[in-house]
């Protein structure tokens, strides 16, 4: 982050956030970190991640809400990061594929992933490692079935779909496996 | 994307003040609203964020139903362990439409606002009489393969794209709304509209309305009914074809039932004439063949959405036979009950 960015967002007491066309105060905990940054308002969480913030984990594929490349964690629940505008998410906690794990720490699905062969090309991988913690996370997926389903968000062009859906069930310990 | 300004008011008052000014919007999930803003479809030059008001909550009404927050997300209404028992035709529909991700941003305010998907109504460098009144349709002639054949007009063969709308429907649901002009309640039959002279307008709310809450009666239907939804892919595509159905059947006979179609029509479509074919008739093929036809009367296509006929002559009967047998739709195994 810049530090005209960081000189721009002091402004902790604000009750309505509130611009004419310019930038907005935003707080953003981004994988364990604080930002303050100042956003315009039609800046998208995903372009901020990528462009600003330099987390280019989080992939662009459509940019529509149609594929789940971008899918990130936003207190803790699984969302398209290019159709939610950074502004809108004062006060949150995001967690990219950055932030679940690192080369030597892992997070499980990471390495379930790696494990299963999830992918070919990876352009999906990460949205699809987001995507399947967010649905270990909400608790409502216990068959194959139900993990298809569940992940129908995220599209994978090299279809990688059985071992992602496998990659998936092993963390979520059931033993509808195939 | 065009460059907007932006306000996040915290009380339902303020934001309908802003909300009140001329090309200002309201933006909920953002799900649509940003999809059609990077298009250039929507221009407000003032955003008004709603997410900050405190809409968010699913409460009992005072007779007997729930109340489900404009904020509530599509997700958490869904698997809302009182709609789950009270209406699992709504949590049945919800599930039916878009993708985990995308519900959990989703709010039901924003569901039943949603635009049209007409492709052309998204592309600005072709002619739309929603988008740009008096310009034309494009689909009339043009690509309508996922267009309208209920209740259309020679201005606009648009369909309305949302699945809760159409539990919604069959529901009996009501959309509390705010003005300047204060509170009032629209019945859900009477929210959206038909295209008619005026495609630009979706629904009956007023210029800067918010919609706070629908209501659902207490009435629940929790033995018959079904959401059987048509479409190109098994998840993650919009209707062709759907139907709920909302079903009493009493001593082997059909008490009441309501057929609610989306996919066909400007609005979710439902004739009160064809619900009433059904009423004391035993629940076998030759009632659901009746009632089909007078709920498909006037059905006309426009090209690449002929199919849509056939189509729906089989699925609205099919879908009465699963009400009837209490054998609703799965949303997670897709074969047909
Ligand atoms: C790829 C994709 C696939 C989809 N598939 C389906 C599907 O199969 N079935 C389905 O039903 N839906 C589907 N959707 C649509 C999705 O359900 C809607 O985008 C979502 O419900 C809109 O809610 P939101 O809160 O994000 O609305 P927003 O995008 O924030 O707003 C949508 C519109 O409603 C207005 N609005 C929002 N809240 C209010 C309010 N309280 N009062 C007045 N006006 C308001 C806004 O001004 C805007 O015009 C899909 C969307 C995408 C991107
Ligand atoms: S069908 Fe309606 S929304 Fe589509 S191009 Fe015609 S006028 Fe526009
Ligand atoms: S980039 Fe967000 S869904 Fe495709
Ligand atoms: S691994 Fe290539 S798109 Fe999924």
């Amino acid at each position: 982050m810049s530090e005209a960015a960081l000189s721009l967002a002091n402004d902790p007491g604000r009750e309505v956030a509130s611009s004419a066309i310019g930038t907005v105060p935003v707080t953003l905990t981004i994988n364990g970190q604080e930002h303050r940054l100042a956003v315009e308002p039609w800046v998208t969480l995903l372009d901020l991640l990528r462009e600003r913030l330099h987390l280019t984990g989080s992939k662009k594929g459509c940019d529509h809400g149609q594929c789940g490349a971008c899918t990130v964690l936003i207190d803790g629940r699984r969302m398209n990061s290019c159709l939610k505008l950074a502004v809108t998410l004062d006060g949150s906690e995001i967690t990219t594929i950055e932030g679940l794990g690192q080369p030597g720490n892992l997070h499980p699905l990471q390495a379930a992933f790696l494990e299963h062969d999830a992918f070919q090309c990876g352009y999906c991988t990460p949205g699809q490692i987001c995507s399947g913690v967010g649905l270990i996370a909400e608790g409502h997926a216990r068959t194959r079935d139900d993990v298809r389903e569940q992940m129908s968000g995220n599209l994978c062009r090299c279809g990688a779909y059985t071992n992602i859906a496998d990659a998936i069930l092993e963390v979520l310990g059931t033993e509808d496996r195939e | 994307m065009i460059r907007f300004d932006y306000a996040r008011p915290t009380e339902v008052s303020d934001a309908v003040r802003e909300g009140a000014a001329e090309q200002a919007t309201y933006l909920a999930g953002g799900t649509n609203l940003v999809d059609l803003l990077k298009e250039n479809v929507a221009r407000p030059t003032r955003v008004v964020d709603i997410g900050r008001l405190p809409l968010a909550e699913i409460g009992e009404t005072e007779s007997g139903g729930l109340r489900l927050g404009a904020l509530v997300t599509n997700s958490e209404t869904a698997y809302d362990s009182r709609v789950q028992e009270r209406y699992p035709l709504l949590s049945s529909a919800i599930l039916a439409g878009a993708t985990a991700q995308l519900r959990n941003a989703a709010t039901n305010g924003g569901n039943i606002n949603q635009r049209t998907r007409c492709y052309y109504f998204y592309d600005v460098a072709t002619p739309c009489n929603k988008r740009n009144p008096g310009q034309g349709c494009g689909a009339i002639g043009g690509v309508n393969r996922i267009h309208a054949i209920l209740g259309t007009s020679p201005h606009c063969i648009a369909t309305h794209p949302s699945d809760m709308a159409v539990a919604l429907a069959a529901l009996q649901a009501e959309v509390r709304v705010t003005g300047s002009d204060g509170e009032r309640v629209i019945p859900f039959a009477d929210y959206h509209r038909l295209p008619g002279e005026e495609p630009w307008r979706d629904n009956t709310l007023k210029p800067g309305e918010l919609v706070t809450a629908i209501d659902l009666p207490a009435e629940r239907f929790t033995q018959n009914f079904t959401y059987l939804k048509l479409r190109d892919r098994l998840s993650y595509a919009f209707a062709l074809v759907s139907v709920a159905v909302a079903m009493r059947i009493e001593d082997g006979r059909i008490a009441e039932a309501r057929i609610a179609l989306g996919g066909v029509a400007h609005k979710p479509w439902r004739r009160l004439e064809a619900e009433e074919v059904l009423v004391g008739r035993a629940p076998d093929r030759a009632a659901f063949d009746a009632a089909t036809e007078v709920l498909l009367d006037g059905a006309r296509g426009h090209g690449a959405n002929d199919f849509k006929i056939p189509m729906a002559r089989k699925a609205i009967p099919r879908a009465l036979e699963q009400a009837a047998a209490g054998t609703p739709q799965s949303q997670t195994d897709k074969r047909l009950a």
